[in-house]
């Protein structure tokens, strides 16, 4: 399988990364050599392989319902761009 | 006085608690080195004020006889772990400036036991690379350099990556040891090309607490340092029950010092023919031949295996590493922290920010992740990668099952190579560095890397031992048994100083 550049520009919205019109072409190779490189794993028998889902088998702990952290806004915020006292300040999204 | 930077771990460990030295003379030692060293560039951030003032406490402990495990004892920090109070930048514009108001689980452990830091380690972007050459603040220089090439215009090597600057740093007795991550191979394969000894251990072992994310179900933290016994020493502190990660393993952690030069004797080590590639190079080959004798010295029992599905490792693990990247990486959005360049509404202030503080490694794994993940291709892809996770794992647990203990491999496919030589037109060229390491990561499994000597262009070369889960004192054991054996590494002399 191979990406065409109306792909590539998919992708890079979905991945939420700008990209210029001149680096559209170089971006589609080197994506297209990755997928080349697993294109392999599609001969590989998986039937009835139950695809991993925890890498050594352990469960989830259990742990009471209650507030263990927190009163730290201040602390939240302090490595933000652009905040207002205890605010993230984001551009207007809703009109 | 001796050189307190040439000094093991463990032997400035006894030193202190003799007092032959103390903890400021042995930091300052190393704050020095480590100044001398910038041509390496493999600290991002120097610490010393920090380094001494904790020197001066862990003396002031020493002298009433209350020195903790690694008291006094001075360690670099790979800059993937978050560390309170001073920058953490995962190698990326993105996080430039970010200061955590936290500290990482693991870190906070070998404060706990004493150890003092000296500043944070360069590293590949995210960690994703095996060369260090994708860090935004430039490539770390290793210091072991091709024989024959003495002079200061010598082609530079890379320490390998992604613990570039860890291994470096290491190999070139900066500090004692130092912490890493390793997702493929960031800690084995910069071990193996600078001489030293790594180990990644089981999935769970370590806490993932405060370490910057890159592939959650694959990264585990570990040391590297300039023995097995220090890798030991390291492992105890930084291993450990954290309920903070849930996939973090509540069982004791043994003393893993205790396990250096137990008897390898009866031990059933395998050897995957799956390993021995087309095309390998001899003197690998020939290395791993050296390492089964030296096994069978030491009294092992050597067995042949089979590990069926190791040559769909590598690829199965460009679909599942970039696909959990992608997603861990969607936090760098330019509100909480780190970089903002601003857009025409949000989505552009996104797509502005991102696009300025990734580098082109990453901007290409997360757009390979968004695309495998993407409706109409997860199945395809990413389900089918989780599946061969699964075979790779049963491949293993098969081998344990007929009773082999560890197995044994090459770490890399090559020595180390020069500044620029590899992956600047076909990314995948870079990637092939991991092929012998990231089945381990696909499994879950303990990997140790020790050096094995030096290839004809006088670069080390590395030997790794892969466990069952949490069976690293096995490796540690078998470890410095190859170490015992195999001809001494001279580490090379501070041409950068």
């Amino acid at each position: 399988m191979s990406v065409d550049q109306a792909t590539v520009r998919r992708i890079a919205h979905l991945a939420r990364v700008a990209v210029e019109d001149k680096e559209v072409e170089h971006l589609q190779g080197e994506i297209n050599a990755i997928l080349s490189f697993v294109e392999a794993l599609g001969a590989v028998n998986v039937d009835g392989v139950e695809p991993m889902t925890s890498v050594l088998p352990m469960h989830l702990r259990m742990r009471q319902d209650e507030v263990t952290d927190g009163f730290i806004a201040a602390d939240v915020v302090a490595n933000a761009p652009e905040r207002e006292d205890s605010f993230f300040v984001v551009p207007k999204v809703v009109e | 006085m001796t050189d307190l930077t040439r000094l093991s771990l463990a032997a400035a460990r006894d030193g202190l608690k003799a007092g032959k030295f103390t903890a400021t003379e042995l930091t300052r030692a190393h704050v020095e080195a480590v100044a001398k060293a910038r041509a390496l560039n493999a600290f991002l951030k120097e610490t010393p004020e920090r380094a001494l003032a904790a020197a001066a406490e862990s003396d002031a402990r020493l002298a009433k006889g209350e020195g903790r495990p690694l008291e006094g004892l001075p360690l670099g920090i790979k800059d993937l772990y978050c560390t309170n109070g001073v920058e953490t930048t995962a190698a990326s514009r993105i996080l430039e400036g970010f200061k955590p108001h936290y500290e990482s689980t693991v870190t906070s452990q070998l404060w706990r036991d004493g150890a003092v830091m000296l500043g944070k380690l360069n590293l590949d972007e995210f960690a994703m690379g095996s060369s260090n050459e994708t860090s935004a603040y430039g490539p770390v220089v290793s210091p072991w350099r091709r024989s024959g090439s003495q002079g200061i215009d010598s082609a530079k090597i890379v320490p390998g990556g992604s613990s570039g600057g860890s291994a470096a740093a290491v190999a070139a007795h900066l500090c004692l040891a130092a912490t890493a991550t390793d997702t493929g191979g960031s800690i084995r394969q910069p071990a193996a090309f600078t001489g030293t000894v790594g180990i990644k251990p089981t999935y769970g072992r370590c806490s993932r607490w405060g370490i910057v994310a890159f592939a959650s179900s694959l990264d585990q933290a570990g040391p590297i340092a300039r023995d097995v016994r220090d890798a030991a020493i390291m492992l105890r502190s930084m291993a450990g029950f954290d309920p903070k990660d849930s996939t973090s393993v509540d069982r004791p952690v043994p003393d893993y010092e205790a396990a250096v030069g137990a008897s390898a004797k009866g031990k059933k080590i395998g050897i995957p023919r799956e390993y021995r590639l087309d095309g390998m190079s001899a003197e690998i080959d020939a290395l791993w031949m050296k390492g089964v004798e030296w096994l069978k010295a030491a009294g092992a029992e050597i067995v042949d295996i089979s590990l069926p599905h190791t040559s769909h490792a590598l690829p199965a693990y460009y679909i599942v590493a970039p696909a959990e990247a992608s997603s861990n990486l969607a936090r760098y959005d330019g509100v909480r922290y780190g970089l903002r360049k601003p857009g025409k509404d949000i989505v552009g202030m996104y797509e502005n920010t991102r696009a300025a503080g990734f580098g082109a490694e990453v901007r290409r794994r997360i757009m390979i992740g968004a695309y495998v993940l993407s409706a109409g291709y997860y199945d395809a892809y990413y389900v089918r990668a989780q599946k061969i996770r699964t075979l790779i794992r049963q491949d293993f647990e098969a081998a344990f099952h007929a009773g082999v203990d560890a197995i044994l491999t090459p770490a890399t496919p090559s020595t180390a190579f020069a500044i620029g030589e590899k992956g600047s037109a076909d990314p995948v060229e870079m990637y092939l560095n991991d092929v012998f390491t990231v089945t381990v990561n696909m499994a879950g499994l303990p990997g140790l890397v020790v050096p094995g000597g030096l290839a004809s262009d006088g670069l080390p070369l590395g030997l790794q031992l892969i466990g069952r889960p949490f069976e690293e004192e096995t490796l540690f054991s078998l470890g410095s048994a190859i170490e015992q054996a195999a001809p001494k590494i001279e580490q090379p002399k501070a041409w950068w100083a």
